[in-house]
């Protein structure tokens, strides 16, 4: 068969495409300045598709429960895990994170789990959002 | 590129790489050129070293499955299999029957990806862009399970040593089913456009051709030698995790066209059969799957304990899409960290293939030759031609440009 694509191709062209148009249907002009119109509430961000179950997203930490046993300074790959020594407590780097959840398992009073959270793009790895403690 | 060479040579040299970020290992490449006939290739290596086992010679074997993840972004799951198979192997860990399976789906469902994006990246660089869409978009339901399975796309992070760390349960069996149902249904339409497809045909049949002898002799492993009619593969050969169990046999092109001819349309069609024989084994380790642990040791402090107490070496094979990867680690009984560990990734088989595939063959055949192989990716980032001390750079544009242009020029 000589065009063996063509008939794919054309039915493609009133096909709704699969992807989901985030965050924006059209990029903006000025991205910052859209970011302030969110804000302002002038414009709306379109959503991104929901994670599945069991999604590793950003870590969240129980600080009560934690005993400061260490083991997950033991295991994490990047050593992306400091011990706070006064406080027996520990701080995560999350941009130092590879969000494979070993701590999570290791962990024995289960003080560490794994969020939704994925937009975590930042100027700055020592910003707010992206420390854990 | 010495100048007492091109004073003696009438042909001119044609040097490619070495730094291509899309290549596992960066090789460079010097074509000797008549023309637009290649009539000599040699192929140079280690360019580049990441100190990947440097690495992993400072951490615990729990930390090194991670590493081993980031060796290939595609073969992100067979790596930690194949190092966790040798520490398996070096410390006698016996791995529970359900994990095996386990293994067994998530090592086939990332064969579906890999063939999926190689089959789209080899119709990119004939210029049929329309298919490449064709195969990503079923990649892309293939992907959206994995995602499902274990929590992320690319990198899994699925494996541990002893088992693995989720269990595929009776919720996730629509999807799966659903998934698979999609890539059988859709498959045929696959099969028509790379096999039957004019454009195909013309651009890879008699080209970029690996005898027999030479796939024996070079040491080719995968679907590169599977297509030169070599029945190597080390799931069927040396059958580890739950294969032996499976109905598996090796897949040579002579199963679909009774030939063996070992050019790039033979290469084509062994991917295209192993995509639809991945399907087929996800259904039976499905169907077959016994209940069980998932771990032999779910307690990690324990099992590292174990692996510091205990001295041995041991060798961890498997067959990744591309071929076979070999992972070899020491244990000196006094550290947690290995004494040594070497990986073979696969693609370092494959490049000497290479010389006798290009021989021949036009500039415009070098994406297509190349990406037979299924390098991760097309090894043209930037050429360099030298004639007579004037230098024009071909960056990875303008030779796919020359390659879309052969295809034109072809179906005419």
């Amino acid at each position: 068969m000589k065009l063996s694509m063509l008939p794919q191709v054309l039915s493609q062209m009133f096909k709704k495409p699969w992807t989901n148009q985030f965050p924006a249907k059209y990029t903006p002009n000025n991205t910052t300045q859209f970011l302030k119109d969110v804000e302002a509430g002038k414009a709306k961000i379109k959503p991104p598709i929901e994670t599945p179950k069991g999604f590793r997203g950003k870590i969240k930490y129980d600080k009560e429960k934690c005993i400061g046993c260490k083991l997950c300074i033991r295991v994490c790959p990047c050593e992306a895990i400091e011990f706070k020594e006064k406080e027996k407590k520990i701080k995560i780097y999350v941009a130092r994170c590879c969000f494979c959840s070993q701590c999570n398992d290791v962990c024995p009073t289960k003080c560490l789990s794994m969020g939704d959270e994925f937009l975590l793009a930042d100027t700055d790895k020592h910003s707010k959002n992206l420390i854990v403690e | 590129m010495t100048n007492s060479k091109q004073t003696t040579k009438t042909t001119y040299q044609l040097p490619i790489g070495p730094i291509h970020p899309a290549l596992k290992e960066p090789v460079m490449f010097e074509f000797e050129i008549e023309g637009e006939r290649i009539i000599d290739a040699d192929v140079i290596l280690g360019h580049v070293h990441r100190a990947i086992e440097w690495t992993g010679m400072r951490r615990n074997p729990i930390q090194i499955i991670y590493l081993a993840e980031r060796i290939c972004g595609i073969c992100s799951f067979v790596h930690p299999f194949a190092f966790v198979r040798a520490v398996e192997n070096a410390v006698d860990i016996e791995v529970p029957e359900r994990a095996d399976y386990l293994r067994v789906v998530h090592g086939e469902l990332e064969r579906i990806c890999s063939h999926m994006l190689w089959a789209g990246v080899a119709a990119h660089e004939i210029g049929f862009d329309s298919v490449l869409f064709l195969t990503w978009e079923m990649r892309e339901k293939a992907l959206d399970l994995t995602e499902f399975l274990t929590g992320n796309r690319i990198t899994k992070g699925i494996m541990t040593i002893g088992g693995i760390r989720r269990d595929i349960t009776k919720e996730h069996l629509p999807k799966i089913n659903e998934t698979l149902k999609y890539l059988k249904d859709n498959f045929e339409k696959l099969r028509k456009v790379f096999l039957d497809d004019k454009t195909f045909i013309m651009r890879s049949k008699n080209c970029g051709i690996l005898t027999y002898d030479d796939a024996l002799k070079l040491c080719a492993v995968g679907p590169t030698t599977r297509a030169s009619g070599v029945k190597k593969d080390v799931r069927v050969d040396q059958a580890y995790a739950a294969y032996s169990d499976l109905d598996i046999k090796h897949m040579t092109p002579d199963i679909l066209t009774g030939e063996v001819n070992g050019d790039v349309y033979d290469r084509i069609i062994v991917r295209l059969l192993e995509v639809k024989q991945s399907i087929e084994l996800i259904e039976q380790a499905i169907d077959q799957i016994p209940a069980g642990d998932l771990m032999s040791e779910p307690k990690i402090p324990k099992l590292l304990n174990y692996i510091k107490k205990t001295p041995g070496e041991g060798i961890g094979r498997d067959e990744a899409p591309r071929g076979e990867v070999i992972h070899y680690v020491k244990f000196d009984g006094e550290h947690e960290q290995p004494y040594t560990w070497k990986v073979r990734a696969s693609t370092y088989n494959n490049i000497l293939p290479w010389i006798p595939m290009l021989k021949g063959e036009q500039i415009a055949d070098i994406p297509i030759v190349a990406a037979s192989t299924d390098p991760c990716m097309s090894c043209t980032n930037r050429v360099t031609v030298i004639e007579k001390n004037k230098k024009h750079i071909l960056n990875k544009e303008e030779l796919h440009q020359l390659s879309v242009k052969k295809s034109r020029r072809l179906m005419k």
